[in-house]
């Protein structure tokens, strides 16, 4: 079996141009993450410029209004750049400028993995191009506006269907083109060795915390902890430190779009079937041809036929339970927690939420649910509007 | 001696691409009996993939316009195997990992030989994974031909001892990690290839047609793929005249580099 699995996913299924510059960065990777002065460098930059550690917060009124578990919410919204996407990109850059590279490529879904690695590139002097859906800079626009705005170069892509998949097919192609000067900062737990375990690693800083967080407020750790799941990089990070706690349920919210039983759906663990596409064995959206299907949700963070190999592999053990939440439910939850605790999540955090406003009720008053808000919702307020019938100028 | 180890007993070998089901498969099946009788020796067949991550944008178009006609991996079998009673030129497929994983790697391989198919690469295995596909390939008589690039280096030796039929060599790049034009990097990258394997080499000519026939003289044959597609996308099921005469031409420059 080849490197970097997780059970019977992960590996390194990518073309020859691409094997040296995964070599290369795993190499690296397993020299810088044991460096102390490497380390030191990426906690002041997490501490003094990214602003963590982030907040667990009470929410007391959701609590109530819910009558069952305690509802806690990481708040990874308060981040800089709007959500947990800066862990991993921080982290990634500082290992590119360390390997030499001048120049950082990324795929972006809903923009806010674009946005952080605009932003980290421009700290630390990198060129940085993004590659992000045609489809996607429409619904997005703001964001790309952003990513200008901090010195990257935005491509709309116009390939397949234009959305997420295809930004990262296409930042793929230009990496291969390219791997001399320029280092490709994925965005989530996916793609080939060693990717999925670098950006576990940078995301898990956010269980590492809410664990600490809890037990001080606390003295017990959750019952349950919950995130979306598009990819599945703020889940991890999420879930991560609890993996060994088997008292605490892991639970993955993926994005269900019109339903599981419509055609228009991302959810990949209730819909998809065992693959390989896009440099890793795992769970894909796949007509009965394994021709990789086009997906649908709300959320352009969520809008990927796949999911992460990691997560994949916590599926089969049973670890980890991922359930569908659909569109109608994570604008209802985006809608609910701005109302109820006068904080509005990003939709693809909503689809947690969701699930939370869910499971509550049936949780004893003394159990506890740890909820992750990955991102804030400013990004997806005119979206929503219009969903809701309402065009506002963004 | 089999059909692919014909296709190098004769001089330098001039491989087509075709995609199966550009724009039909009906178009494929002539295109290939064309090629066949324009002079080449061997045909690259490609099964469309939805999304084709390891091609440019005129291979990537001409998948979606198969898909769009209606092909299928049991339908493209079908066609192999109608094509396969007409001509004996080597026919290798050239597929992404998803399509043989999802039809079941066994029934992918047993049904591909059955239709007449004589080998297979697959553009997202590197090395580190090929013992998922290549003992299967093998057990059912096709060769699984291994692909190194511009950027393989030291790797190259690895790849090329495990290689079978034919080492194929693309995706030399202009701005990657050699700073070296692309026929140096494919003469530095035969080199090393004959240092630890007889195999006949490939070389990927590329958009760079004007160097086919230094790019012929450096291996042992040339793959030549998006100008074919550029035709076909041009002329659809019209193009056969275009090929046969680009085909033709083509030979002609292969025999030259050849003496």
């Amino acid at each position: 079996m080849s490197k970097g699995r997780f059970g019977i996913h992960g590996g390194q299924y990518v073309p020859e141009t691409l094997m040296n510059a995964v070599n290369e960065l795993e190499e690296a990777y397993a020299y810088y993450k044991n460096d102390e002065a490497f380390n030191r460098e990426l906690t002041t930059l997490l501490n003094e410029y990214a602003g963590r550690p982030s907040l667990l917060y009470f929410a007391k009124n959701m609590t109530e209004d819910l009558g069952g578990a305690k509802i806690y919410l990481k708040r990874e919204d308060l981040n800089h750049t709007g959500a947990h996407k800066i862990n991993n990109v921080l982290g990634q850059v500082l290992l590119a400028k360390k390997m030499g590279k001048t120049r950082v490529i990324a795929e972006t879904g809903a923009g806010q993995h674009g946005v952080a690695t605009a932003t980290a590139a421009t700290l630390m002097g990198m060129e940085c191009e993004i590659f992000m859906g045609k489809e996607d800079t429409e619904r997005q626009a703001l964001n790309v506006y952003k990513m200008r705005l901090l010195g990257a170069k935005v491509h709309a892509v116009t390939s397949g269907t234009a959305t997420l998949k295809d930004a990262v097919s296409e930042t793929m192609r230009e990496w291969a083109g390219r791997l001399k000067d320029t280092h490709y900062v994925l965005g989530s737990v996916m793609g080939p060795h060693p990717f999925p375990t670098i950006v576990r690693d940078f995301q898990a800083v956010i269980s590492r915390e809410i664990k600490q967080q809890i037990l001080e407020k606390e003295g017990r750790l959750p019952d349950a902890v919950l995130a979306c799941v598009g990819g599945g990089s703020n889940a991890i990070g999420a879930f991560y430190h609890f993996i060994e706690d088997p008292s605490v349920q892991l639970i993955g919210c993926e994005a269900a779009g019109r339903g599981v039983d419509t055609f228009e759906t991302a959810a990949t663990i209730s819909t998809g079937k065992l693959g390989i596409f896009h440099g890793m064995k795992s769970y894909f959206c796949q007509d009965e041809f394994g021709q990789i299907a086009p997906v649908y949700s709300i959320s352009a963070g969520l809008d990927y036929p796949g999911v992460g190999p990691e997560h994949a592999a916590l599926y089969d053990t049973g670890r980890a339970q991922y359930v569908p939440v659909t569109d109608d439910e994570a604008v209802n939850a985006f809608e609910y927690l701005s109302r109820m605790e006068g904080i509005i999540p990003a939709i693809e955090s909503a689809h947690a939420v969701a699930h939370a406003i869910k499971i509550a009720p049936s949780f004893r008053k003394d159990q506890i649910i740890v909820v992750n808000i990955s991102g804030r919702g400013d990004k997806d307020c005119a979206a929503i509007a219009r969903y809701r019938g309402e065009e506002i100028a963004e | 001696m089999n059909r692919i180890q014909n296709a190098f007993a004769h001089g330098k070998t001039l491989i087509v691409f075709l995609t199966c089901g550009d724009p039909d498969l009906e178009s494929t099946e002539r295109f290939i009996e064309t090629a066949a009788r324009s002079g080449a020796d061997l045909i690259e067949l490609g099964i469309p993939f939805s999304d084709p991550t390891a091609e440019g944008k005129v291979i990537q178009e001409a998948n979606l316009r198969a898909l769009r006609g209606g092909a299928t991996t049991d339908r493209i079998f079908e066609m192999v195997k109608r094509v396969r009673d007409k001509v004996e030129i080597p026919l290798v497929f050239a597929a992404y990992a998803n399509v043989v994983f999802s039809y079941g790697i066994e029934r992918f391989f047993s049904t591909a030989a059955a239709s007449g198919a004589d080998g297979i690469m697959l553009h997202d295995i590197p090395y580190e994974e090929m013992e998922e596909f290549a003992p299967v390939c093998e057990k059912y008589g096709m060769e699984y031909i291994s692909q190194v690039s511009g950027e393989s280096g030291n790797r190259i030796p690895m790849i090329a001892r495990k290689g079978k039929g034919f080492l194929c060599c693309a995706a030399f790049s202009e701005s990657g990690s050699t700073d070296n034009g692309i026929l140096s990097q494919a003469a530095a990258v035969t080199k090393s290839i004959r240092g630890v394997s007889s195999l006949p080499v490939v070389l990927n000519a590329g958009n760079a047609l004007e160097n086919i026939q230094e790019m012929a003289a450096c291996g042992d044959g040339v793959i030549v793929d998006v100008p074919v597609v550029e035709r076909i996308a041009k002329y659809g099921r019209e193009a056969d005249a275009s090929l046969a005469e680009y085909i033709g031409a083509l030979k002609e420059t292969l025999k030259k580099a050849g003496q």
